[in-house]
């Protein structure tokens, strides 16, 4: 039989410690869906995620309840909808936007990702128009989120789009102004975006892609957390193999989760992204993890080489766990919805600043952040710059979503309920970076993208 | 398929008989069980067969637990695949 210490913890990790698969997301290739007619484009669109997903939350709820692990979302991204609406020029691609918020709805999805468009290198038709449109979109859907990829490694740092993104987040921020600003929260801005990323908001469904996959995201800081914590004070070393072994299970979890719902569903199996995504409950926070590792406060001077180790860890103890390793893969860092990040924001422990270090060791960038109402949107397309920056020279994924809490000043705080959280609006250094931004063209690509 | 029942909680007399009685109700085969008792803290693990069973894996689940909620005991029917996955290489 199997062993009596496994089984308990196991149940302990789900019980106690929120032990969980985050996310089945199924992506969707919308390319077969092109028409220069934008109604019955929209109308395919509509009909083939309905038709493909249909079955979608069922089979989650059906694993959840058979194999006793609780599968917290289930979502949908799909292609770029720039590539399917810039066959349709004149018409605005919100009402794509709302096909897909109409699909979402119908199939019972809690967030459907992919109004995104890859600018890297430059603007291809419906691009720029996409771009133009997102405040309108997300201000008037419920579940779509969107993304924009303004550089990559290979590319270089497409600054047109840095220098429109800043403007399209202030715009946004301002449409749902009333509701927290919370349009921003679905908003990302990418470098070195992955094509099979199955969380939101910054999901989509790569050109790479086949027609139809399922990608699996898991979690779990809390169950990391909780081992640290039992081992007690041993070195550092020690503590990287309790993360790696730690890891390990996790991933396992969502391995066999990916396998059973691409059977059921009769989809291919894509990756397991093996993330540890944070969660505003308490005891589900990769802050507390780095206090754990010995930080009086996540922030503190020490705080990137627990996150690097930490990230590092994750990476080695997932990466054999699972036949095809994708997507983020790492520890996520969004400060409103990481009940330690809250609280070490709020104390003045971690500043922007101190992220940006973070997120050249994390899987991500600058996630979830409030910041002051009135930020000019250059000073917001320069913090996409830097980011993307890292993300460039590093070869890694970076990200921003920053959300501008209009009427409202450092110290103040949005809540935006739910998995989003919320948290106190963090100091930006506003000194003036509008000449750089307003010079526009292209960040020559790096010397790291020449491999070939 | 086979499934694992946990119960956790403070002993008191007929947890395993209220157990067995649901999983026999719906023909679910007990193949092993191990049961221990630390100080007033119960814990019980079993493995049973559900492959002639009469219902499903979720309606036992739902049977059970309810009945863990009446007695303040935590159980979990769990597919032993979850922890061949985790724990097995």
């Amino acid at each position: 039989m199997l062993n009596s210490h496994d089984i308990l913890e196991t149940v302990n990790m789900i019980d106690q410690e929120n032990l969980d698969v985050r996310t089945i997301t199924m992506g969707i290739s919308l390319l077969d869906c092109i028409d220069s007619d934008p109604q019955k484009a929209c109308d395919k669109v509509y009909d083939k995620i309905c038709r493909y997903a249909e079955n979608l939350v069922k089979t989650g709820e059906d694993i959840s309840r058979e194999y006793g692990i609780p599968i917290i979302h289930k979502r949908i991204s799909v292609t770029p909808v720039a590539m399917v609406a810039g066959a349709c020029p004149g018409t605005s691609p919100v009402r794509f936007a709302k096909a897909l918020d109409r699909a979402a709805s119908s199939v019972g999805v809690n967030f459907i990702g992919g109004y995104s468009a890859l600018v890297h290198k430059g603007f291809a038709p419906g691009d720029y128009a996409l771009i133009q449109s997102i405040p309108e979109a997300l201000s008037e859907t419920e579940v779509v989120c969107s993304s924009v990829n303004i550089g990559s490694t290979k590319a270089g740092i497409n600054m047109d789009a840095v220098g429109k993104m800043g403007q399209v987040i202030v715009d946004l921020a301002k449409n749902t102004a009333q509701r927290d600003c919370i349009g921003a929260a679905k908003l990302v801005v990418f470098c070195n975006a992955p094509e099979d990323n199955p969380f939101m908001a910054g999901a989509f469904h790569g050109p790479g892609e086949p027609d139809c996959v399922i990608n699996v995201g898991v979690s779990g800081p809390g169950v990391v957390r909780a081992a640290l914590a039992k081992a007690g004070d041993c070195d550092i070393t020690a503590v990287a193999d309790i993360v790696k072994r730690t890891a390990f299970k996790i991933t396992r979890m969502g391995q066999l989760v990916a396998q059973e719902a691409s059977r059921r569903l009769c989809v291919p199996f894509g990756i397991v992204d093996l993330s540890l995504a944070p969660t505003p409950a308490v005891g589900d926070s990769v802050a507390h993890i780095l206090e754990e590792m010995g930080l009086e406060r996540c922030g503190a001077c020490g705080t990137t080489a627990c996150l690097a180790l930490l990230n590092d860890a994750v990476k080695k103890g997932g990466v054999m766990a699972s036949s095809h390793v994708g997507g983020l893969s790492g520890a996520f860092i969004p400060v409103t919805e990481d009940a330690g990040m809250i609280e070490a924001a709020r104390c003045g422990a971690l500043t922007l600043t101190k992220l940006e270090a973070m997120t050249a060791v994390c899987s991500v960038g600058l996630d979830m952040i409030n910041i002051p109402g009135d930020t000019p949107a250059e000073v917001i397309s320069a913090i996409i710059a830097d980011e993307a920056a890292i993300g460039m020279v590093n070869s890694k994924t970076t990200a921003v979503r920053v959300i501008p809490a209009i009427g409202k000043k450092a110290g103040d705080e949005l809540n935006f309920g739910g998995l989003l959280g919320g948290g106190p609006v963090m100091e930006v250094n506003t000194y003036s970076p509008a000449k750089f931004i307003h010079r526009g063209g292209r960040i020559p690509a790096p010397m790291q993208s020449l491999k070939n | 398929m086979r499934a694992v029942i946990t119960v956790l909680g403070k002993d008191m007399v007929g947890i395993l008989a209220k157990v067995c009685t649901i999983c026999a109700n719906n023909g679910a085969n007990v193949v092993e069980v191990t049961q221990s008792v630390l100080q007033e803290f119960f814990a019980m693990i079993m493995l049973v067969d559900l492959s002639s069973s009469s219902s499903s894996v979720t309606e036992l689940s739902e049977e059970l637990t309810a009945m863990g909620d009446e007695m303040g005991l935590r159980i979990h029917v769990m597919h032993e695949d979850i922890f061949n996955s985790m724990h097995r290489i």
